[in-house]
């Protein structure tokens, strides 16, 4: 079970857990709230259902995470391998009645135990590798790596493709991904006002893959925020959220990030709230402050942070938008992205706001809060269950019977357009905000 | 502490190996690990190994294999048992059976299902609701429990009151019995000895459940939710009693304690209403033309017993409402301490307050915190015991407590299990219950059907009662 407060402090047990144990923060939340084994988290578990093993569910993993804690397992290969497969959907949290803080708990262990060994199998190590590499690089290497990349596999798509065979099939599912879109520079203003007074002094996050490859979605996001009311600020010096470092277990870069953030912000003075077009990044952002202790200096400052993040959906829908200005007849099935209504309890927003453009018809998605297999770099890491999930997706898409899938994150979106294609379906993938904007454009 | 495997278990998983192939069979430190324990922890024991059969047959490969190897084993559901049943104290092979979960047969005409037994509970009735259906037996545990694991431990649920528990609903089973043979028990009405309603309860010790075929129920056409708030559990349990007296046949009676109004306030930020010590949640069905009337008398009948107040959900919505936090109060009590040990009493129904007093007094005097919820129009008692450390001594008082409430049960008149199974937890405490010629009876039948006494052993019977099991296994079992 986890931590009695009798019991020796977990992360300093000997031999429990490779040497890095300089990056845990876990915070008293993670502690506080206590599995108690009644397995209504099983049936949510996207990996439970596909491998049918308690090792690779919620509650097992937690029993995993526990035991490592005190001692009573070692950080295997085989063991990383349970808590490589999971995808961090946190379905497991909207299913727990107890409350347990499975993300944080994750979170902690990971970094407790990135650069331990791997099975060989699965995981390329060269393209984790190269995933850390990009988690610790600066913003600005990982938007020139995306740039050259994308340019490398349009003039020399043999040479990229080459590559990425060695690296394995994360790899080739990671330049598929990157096919589908164009890199651009997005056209916005770095301030913009609406004609009224302001109803909320917002900034825009861009993040850093999604800043090259999300241009239109930054735009539509900025202009229905001013739409709604909203004074929106793109600020110039804007990095990467840390969302990505963390997933891996790259805490301490993932702090360095947010602190960047933190006071690139604070340059372009008061803001009530920070908004998030991807689902990933908006998730992590809210739970800034469990980087931190709760003495440090920054923590306050991320719980502030945390606070005024928000998705633009969440805004959109709290502070409501004038009458559409056109009809958007189109079949449209609405996929809930994962670090948005399990992360951050976001549900009815996306539908409420799709249901309001007219002519649009709201198809039902069976499993529609089921992970897509994205996941943030899971479909690199782990292609071969990813895959099965994005097929699973696909078939929900397909029966329906809509022609438009719309999901709040660029990387579900990109995932299931992917695999749209794959299955040579003739739909399309889209954001929610995307759609509104396009009920809402002059 | 694992114990390094003997050559009669290599050989043994060596020979599953070949015939369910290596993935199917797990025996390093981490996947047993995680399979020593289910849906309570007081019980914990590591197994040796964790197979997956996939199909009747190879589940019957997996008992001759035991058999011939003298190994062992226990089945498992979704391992969310209370009463330590799905645990391999005597080592062996745990018989993971959830991932045959296939619907088999569907007749809606007929209104019966044929599934696999790790096809779980609430799916059951998701299958069939399109076709204004539904499967009665409603655990709490519904979304995750599966169809074997409710056959084996006979589950109810809070609509148990009207409609009956899982062999009420049972039209035939097929199991894998203890010898490896597949055998189908049930169907149609035969002559001799009903061992379907053996089967259904036997807690997984004379055979593996490899299909069941359920009998569904048509939708129900109206159905009235209510929640009536008490200023005491005394209060409240007189209102049990007077609306079963009055003749009115509600479909569920669940009773709620303030401590766990506090557990599902902090869960679900519900709101109830101020100053209740108690809530009950009270459900009748029935025709749409009676409904109002029906839900009127009850409501007149809780009024005159004290309540504070009566809510009647206003649509289905509520009602979901209602019940999802009912169904999660045991998994939310994690909110207001870390562990929490469930028991199962059952008494007769014009003894609760009394019992409710005794349960706090023995909590009291162990030092442990007590919130209740249960099955109150059963006399179905689950007072759960709270608790935030896992020292050993902590754990004794734990359980100190949980066999002195199940023996003022029986002094009251009442019985150990209403549905979580005896298991490993209340298996001494059979003696209480029952006198050495009933235990030789029983001893003698499961010997019947298990004569190596591998299938699931050191469960149910107590020790020490020359149990064939004790006997074949040969060792001191730990616990
Ligand atoms: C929060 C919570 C609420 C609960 N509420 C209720 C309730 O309202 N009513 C109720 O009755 N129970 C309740 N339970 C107890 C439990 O859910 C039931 O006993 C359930 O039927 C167990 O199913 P399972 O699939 O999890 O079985 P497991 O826990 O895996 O196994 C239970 C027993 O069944 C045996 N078994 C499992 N599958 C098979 C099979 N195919 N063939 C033969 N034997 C098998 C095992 O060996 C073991 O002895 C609750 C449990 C929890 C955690
Ligand atoms: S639902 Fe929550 S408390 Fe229950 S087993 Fe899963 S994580 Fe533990
Ligand atoms: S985060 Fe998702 S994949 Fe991981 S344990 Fe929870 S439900 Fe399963």
């Amino acid at each position: 079970m986890s931590v009695a407060p009798d019991k020796p402090a977990p992360a300093s047990a000997p031999n429990s857990v490779g040497a890095h144990d300089t990056q845990a923060a876990p915070s008293e939340e993670a502690r506080s709230s206590p599995c108690v084994h009644c397995g209504f988290c099983l049936p949510a578990c996207p990996t439970y259902d596909l491998l049918g093993t308690e090792m690779d569910s919620p509650r097992g993993r937690l029993h995993l995470m526990d035991a490592l804690e005190s001692g009573r397992a070692q950080p295997t290969p085989t063991l990383l391998g349970h808590l490589d497969s999971c995808l961090g959907c946190r379905a497991c949290e909207s299913a727990c009645p107890s409350g347990v803080a499975y993300g944080e708990r994750l979170e902690t262990t990971r970094a407790l135990t990135v650069h331990a060994p791997r099975a060989e199998g699965t995981t390329s190590p060269w393209l984790r590798r190269a995933l850390l590499f990009g988690a610790s690089a600066p913003a600005w290497v990982v938007h020139a790596g995306v740039v050259v990349t994308a340019a490398a596999q349009r003039w020399l798509p043999g040479l990229t493709r080459g590559i990425a065979k060695r690296m394995g099939p994360g790899a080739e599912a990671g330049l598929e991904l990157l096919a589908r879109r164009r890199p651009r520079r997005a056209r916005l203003p770095s301030h913009a006002k609406p004609d009224h007074t302001p109803k909320r002094r917002v900034a825009l996050l861009l993040g850093c893959l999604h800043r090259p490859l999300s241009a239109s979605l930054h735009e539509a996001t900025q202009r229905l925020l001013l739409r709604a009311g909203c004074e929106v600020i793109v600020p110039p010096r804007q990095g990467c959220c840390g969302a990505l470092a963390r997933h891996l277990g790259e805490l301490d870069n993932a702090r360095a990030r947010v602190a960047a953030l933190m006071d690139d912000l604070a340059a372009v003075g008061r803001l009530d709230h920070l908004v998030v077009n991807a689902a990933g990044c908006g998730a992590s952002l809210r739970e800034a402050a469990a980087l931190w202790p709760a003495d440090h200096p920054r923590h306050a400052e991320a719980l502030s942070l945390g606070e005024r993040s928000v998705d633009a959906l969440e805004l959109l829908d709290e502070l409501g938008l004038p009458p559409a200005r056109r009809a958007v007849p189109r079949r449209v099935a609405l996929h809930h992205a994962c670090h948005l209504v399990h992360a951050q309890g976001v549900r009815d927003a996306p539908e409420r706001l799709l249901a309001s453009i007219p002519g649009l018809q709201l198809q039902a998605l069976a499993d529609a809060d089921r992970c897509c297999g994205s996941a943030g770099v899971y479909n690199l890491l782990q292609p071969e269950l990813a895959t099965t999930l994005r097929e699973q997706k696909v078939q929900a898409c397909r029966e329906s019977g809509a022609e438009l899938v719309a999901a709040a994150n660029p990387g579900c979106q990109l995932q299931i357009e992917a695999g749209l294609a794959a299955a040579g379906l003739g739909l399309g993938s889209t954001h929610p905000l995307e759609l509104l904007d396009e009920a809402h454009r002059d | 502490m694992p114990r390094a495997p003997s050559p009669a278990l290599t050989a043994c998983l060596d020979a599953l190996r070949t015939q369910l192939g290596a993935a199917a069979v797990h025996d390093d430190a981490d996947s047993i690990l995680v399979y020593e324990s289910d849906g309570s922890r007081l019980h914990d024991a590591v197994p040796e190994a964790v197979v997956f059969p996939r199909s009747a047959a190879q589940v019957a490969q997996v008992v001759r294999a035991c058999v011939r190897h003298g190994v062992p084993y226990v089945g498992r559901g979704a391992g969310t048992g209370l009463s330590g049943g799905a645990m391999a104290h005597d080592g062996g092979v745990v018989v993971a059976l959830n991932r045959m979960n296939k619907v088999l047969r569907f007749d809606a005409a007929e209104r019966r299902i044929r599934v696999e037994p790790g096809v779980r509970n609430l799916d059951v009735t998701r299958h069939v609701a399109p076709h204004g259906l539904y499967y009665a037996p409603d655990p709490s545990s519904q979304a995750a429990c599966t169809i074997g694991g409710n056959v084996a431990h006979n589950s109810g649920g809070p609509h148990t009151l009207k409609d009956g528990v899982t062999v009420n609903h049972l039209l035939g089973v097929q199991v894998v019995t203890p010898q490896g043979e597949i055998v189908e028990v049930g169907g149609d009405e035969r002559p001799g000895y009903d061992l379907l309603a053996l089967l259904a309860g036997s807690e997984g010790t004379l055979g593996l459940v490899t299909a069941a075929e359920l009998k569904l129920l048509r939708t129900r056409e109206s159905v009235r939710t209510l929640l009536v708030a008490y200023p005491s559990v005394e209060h409240a349990c007189e209102a049990v009693s007077a609306i079963i007296g009055s003749g009115l046949l509600p479909c569920a009676l669940e009773l709620l304690d303030v401590e766990v109004v506090d557990a599902l306030t902090a869960a679900f930020g519900l709101e109830f209403p101020d100053g209740a010590g108690a809530l009950l949640l009270i459900e009748t069905d029935g025709p749409l033309a009676g409904m109002k009337t029906e839900a009127k008398r009850i409501e007149a009948v809780c009024k005159e017993h004290g309540a504070l107040s009566v809510r009647l959900a206003a649509d289905d919505a509520e009602r979901a409402q209602l019940w999802k936090a009912r169904k999660q109060a045991f998994g939310a009590l994690g909110r207001i301490a870390r562990h929490y040990s469930t028991q199962d009493g059952v008494i007769p129904r014009t003894r609760l307050p009394e019992m409710l007093r005794h349960v706090r007094e023995i909590a009291a005097r162990h030092e442990l915190r007590v919130a209740n919820v249960f099955h109150a129009g059963d006399g179905n008692l689950h007072p759960c015991l709270l608790y935030d450390d896992e020292s050993a001594d902590t754990t004794a008082r734990v359980v100190a407590a949980g066999q002195e409430i199940l023996a003022r049960c029986l002094e009251l008149g009442g019985t150990l299990s209403g549905e979580h199974g005896v298991g490993i937890e209340k298996r001494e405490a059979m003696a209480q219950l029952f006198d050495a010629t009933a235990l030789e009876v029983f001893t003698n039948l499961r010997a019947a059907f298990d004569p190596t006494g591998l299938c699931n052993p050191g469960k149910v019977l107590p020790l020490g009662r020359g149990c064939g099991e004790v006997l074949a296994a040969g060792k001191q079992v730990s616990s």
